[in-house]
């Protein structure tokens, strides 16, 4: 169906695509994968025309195409679903789908037909799609399949897939899944970028591993297994696995009684919340995004209004309700945010302005009469500090943190939060966007500042990880705790059902 | 040294593309471009009438940059240093007129204290409101001064005016606040070139601005708000306390213009002094990127081209003085379109390297 042969792209200093050469056959489920900068999108954006590659060339149905523009894609039936959507959130699912190629003369726009065939799309892959629905209404999960409607109604044959999961819940993962295959048996071809091997495994028929630029190889998925296609990617052993010992629990750090967070039009993202974390332990968070984690993790790191929290959080004998950021850090809490391009990086500063942040105002960093003035060696050391301990890429403290990869931008706030030695450290969606390597090392860490005393709450929405690092593990579901269970026993349909369900 | 010469790139090429294009409007109004320019910086840098009025003309331009540059620092916009100078202005006058029996040792630190404080609680006014309230320091620092100025104009009429007097000018202060001029240190500068003291103040201005803003805890805070309010935020910085702090700073920055103006040139209140200082502060801080070695750059060059405009005015045929005027537009209208000309090249970058 589709093949690129030897494709080169260089963007300024970087070879991005090195003499990529990929068969994807017709009627397969396709899956690339590799870290964050081994150049699978870019390959994919060749294909699609948005990049035209240095060398090389694209065959379409065994003949050579030269495809300068996704215009072009698009009519040899090559279509592209991006991970952030390009949907117009105001407008309906029809006139969303239509847009760029609308039906009708060209002053009355005709969107009844437009329905039909949509509806008829709709049905013929189960995708259950109102074309008259308005899209910001729509679920993130919904939003994706106008986005595949979009590619079928323009007679996409080969659909290529940007991190489609990236967005979804567990469920609507399954979900997204059975619609693939139903595309294939429909005769499409679905190629899928991703970095997560279990879903490779579920869905792929052929997978084929990216390095640095290169193809590093291609395997039939019925060949092959999780440990040897991370190895592939990453070109040395990973572990997989957390390996980790049995927790030594100590006393309770924080006690959190009767939380609720009331918003200002009256809702209350967390409701009624009670539980506690001990010195020792990883307590995990589940739960579907969205259903009151961010609020928990804000209410704990004081980084919400007073006016607007009721209910208790004892800390060690110390009522933090109305304790600001400040304070709660200078008591020994850290906190590695969701959003670390929001909340946790100075993106224009340096890497090493960054590192002080939180701490910047106290010795050692501030110096000289009334700790004024900023210690240049001080924080020189620190940022070395960092750097050598979470293996920083590249280890150089005047660059702007901008300039890092994501992984290397979480292992920048990773440093800095654990160079406090906090005693109780708040951590969310520690591995989003982060290369397996760095996945590896970031679970590491995690243990390690669990076993010396740290008390640790983790949210994540990756089930896996909270499942594999947590000792305790909590389901979040509407703002209130749905229930507890062993993340050593509980399966994951158990874990599910509490998620969506609450019960 | 490599990004130096990249800071100063851009703001260079907005010059000199604004006097090329100056140039052609002075063509086609029938006049010579390069004898024209001859005058306008011949005249600015003649020593030492036109170096020493340039350099007088500079001071305020490099308090009201430094004022604009702290408020931009903490993403704060402070349009309002017009105000802010001038109500500073009239306080350094009044504190000199009310005191004016005292001897130089108080009353010089006075009412520069009384200038800086001036301004700090006028530009803190917005600050407050914006901390409080939320209610935007764009709106209020322009509201702040059409009654600042207002303010200062009815006190100088009804209250502090010599009696008789045609001009709207308060009566003049005590011996004991004034500040040198700079004459008199300065072998052939003559001391009617008002240049004072209040200079080397600015030049001492932008190393302390420099000073706070990136080796201190505080100019770390403020540059914090500035860069990422949600991570300041995070990192355990009060948002509030920044924009109060960055807005009184720049206030004060703006304020110390009254020191140049009242004890170093004209010895009294002079209603209507400001040629658009606090205005033309926003450019010098843009051009000047922000930063305090751009902005006494900057403010030297709109200094010159105000002094040099009136050489034009007087000794050219067509060209009138709002040359300048034309000239300091076209340099802004560069500088503010930088983001623009920096996506073009971005995309011309992306689309080239495809076809080797």
């Amino acid at each position: 169906m589709l093949e690129l042969r030897n494709i080169s792209k260089r963007f300024g200093a970087v070879q991005a695509n090195d003499n990529v050469s990929i068969v994807v056959k017709p009627g397969t489920i396709h899956a690339i994968v590799g870290e964050n900068g081994a150049g699978k999108s870019t390959a994919m954006r060749i294909a699609y025309g948005f990049y035209t590659p240095d060398s090389g060339e694209i065959y379409v149905d065994g003949q050579v195409h030269e495809i300068k523009s996704p215009h072009d894609a698009i009519a040899v039936g090559i279509g592209m679903v991006h991970q952030h959507f390009m949907l117009v959130e105001p407008m309906t699912v029809a006139e969303n789908i239509v847009l760029g190629s609308e039906p009708g003369s060209a002053f009355a726009l005709d969107l009844k037909a437009a329905a039909t065939e949509i509806r008829k799309l709709s049905e013929e892959f189960k995708l259950a799609v109102n074309p008259h629905a308005i899209v910001e209404h729509l679920s993130v999960g919904q939003q994706q399949r106008v986005e595949l409607l979009k590619a079928l109604y323009r007679h996409a044959r080969l659909l290529i897939l940007d991190e489609p999961t990236a967005v979804l819940t567990p469920l609507e993962v399954e979900e997204f899944f059975s619609i693939l295959r139903r595309m294939r048996e429909q005769g499409k071809t679905v190629i899928i970028i991703t970095h997560k091997l279990s879903e490779v495994l579920a869905i792929s028929d052929e997978v084929t591993v990216m390095r640095d630029g290169k193809v590093v190889g291609g395997v039939q998925t019925k060949d092959t297994n999780a440990t040897e296609l991370a190895r592939m990617m990453v070109g040395r052993e990973v572990l997989l696995r957390v390996e980790k010992p049995e927790p030594k629990i100590g006393e309770a750090q924080i006690t959190i009684k009767n939380l609720t967070v009331t918003s200002r039009d009256g809702s209350k993202p967390l409701n009624d919340i009670s539980f506690e974390v001990r010195r020792g332990e990883i307590v995990g968070i589940a739960g579907v995004e969205g259903n009151g984690q961010t609020e928990l993790m804000e209410a704990l790191a004081g980084l919400i209004e007073p006016s607007k929290l009721s209910g208790q959080m004892d800390f060690a004998g110390t009522d933090l309700i109305r304790k600001d950021a400040r304070s709660r850090r200078e008591l020994g809490i850290a906190h590695i945010p969701e959003d670390r391009h929001r909340r946790g990086l100075l993106l224009d500063f340096s890497l090493a302005e960054n590192s002080i942040l939180g701490v910047h105002y106290r010795k050692p960093i501030a110096s000289g009469p009334g700790e004024i003035f900023l210690d240049d060696g001080a924080i020189q050391d620190r940022v070395n500090d960092i750097i050598k301990n979470f293996d920083v890429r590249p280890p150089n403290p005047v660059l702007p943190a901008k300039a890092l990869s994501g992984g290397n931008q979480q292992k920048l706030i990773i440093g800095r939060e654990f160079h406090v030695h906090p005693k109780l450290l708040l951590v969310s969606q520690p591995t989003r966007g982060v290369d397996i390597g760095a996945i590896e090392f970031i679970h590491r860490k995690l243990v390690e500042l669990r076993d010396g005393g740290c008390a640790v709450l983790l949210i994540s929405a990756e089930l896996e990880e909270v499942t594999s690092l947590a000792d305790r593990l909590l389901i979040i579901h509407e703002g209130k705790i749905a229930g507890e269970v062993d993340p050593k026993v509980a399966t994951l349909e158990e874990i599910g059902l509490l998620m969506t369900r609450g019960h | 040294m490599k990004t130096l010469f990249k800071e100063l790139l851009f703001p260079l090429i907005a010059v000199l593309a604004a006097f090329v294009v100056g140039g052609i409007l002075i063509l086609l109004v029938g006049d010579n471009p390069i004898v024209a320019y001859r005058l306008l910086l011949g005249s600015a840098l003649s020593w030492p009438d036109g170096i020493g009025q340039t350099l007088f003309n500079a001071t305020p331009l490099i308090f009201t940059g430094l004022a604009v540059l702290v408020g931009f620092r903490c993403g704060l916009f402070n349009i309002g240093a017009e105000g802010q100078l001038y109500v500073a202005a009239f306080a350094t006058a009044w504190v000199g007129i009310t005191f004016a029996s005292l001897p130089a040792v108080f009353l010089v630190p006075m009412c520069c204290l009384a200038a800086v404080l001036a301004g700090a609680v006028w530009a803190g006014i917005p600050g407050v409101l914006k901390a409080r309230f939320g209610s935007h320091e764009v709106i209020n620092t322009i509201m702040l001064n059409f009654i600042g100025i207002a303010l200062v104009s009815y006190l100088t009429q009804y209250h502090y005016k010599a009696p008789g007097d045609p001009i709207l000018q308060s009566v003049p202060i005590g011996w004991g606040a004034h500040i040198a001029r700079l004459g008199k240190f300065i072998p052939g500068l003559p001391e009617r070139i008002p240049l004072n003291l209040a200079f080397l103040l600015a030049l001492f201005c932008c190393f302390l601005v420099y000073v706070f803003l990136w080796r201190t805890k505080w100019g770390y805070e403020i540059r914090s708000t500035g860069s990422n309010p949600a991570a300041a935020e995070y990192g355990g910085i009060s948002i509030k306390k920044q924009i109060i702090l960055a807005m009184a700073v720049s206030g004060a920055l703006a304020g110390m213009v009254g020191i140049n103006e009242v004890m170093g040139y004209r010895y009294r209140y002079y209603d209507g002094f400001s040629d658009n200082y606090g205005f033309t502060g926003i450019a010098v801080a843009l051009l000047g990127r922000n930063h305090p070695v751009g902005v006494i750059l900057a403010a030297l060059l709109f200094a010159v081209l105000q002094h040099g405009g009136i050489y034009v005015d007087g000794f050219s045929e067509h060209v009138t003085k709002d040359i300048v005027q034309v000239l300091q537009g076209i340099i802004i209208l560069f500088v503010a379109a930088e983001s623009f000309f920096k996506y073009m090249s971005g995309k011309l970058r992306i689309k080239n390297p495809g076809k080797v």
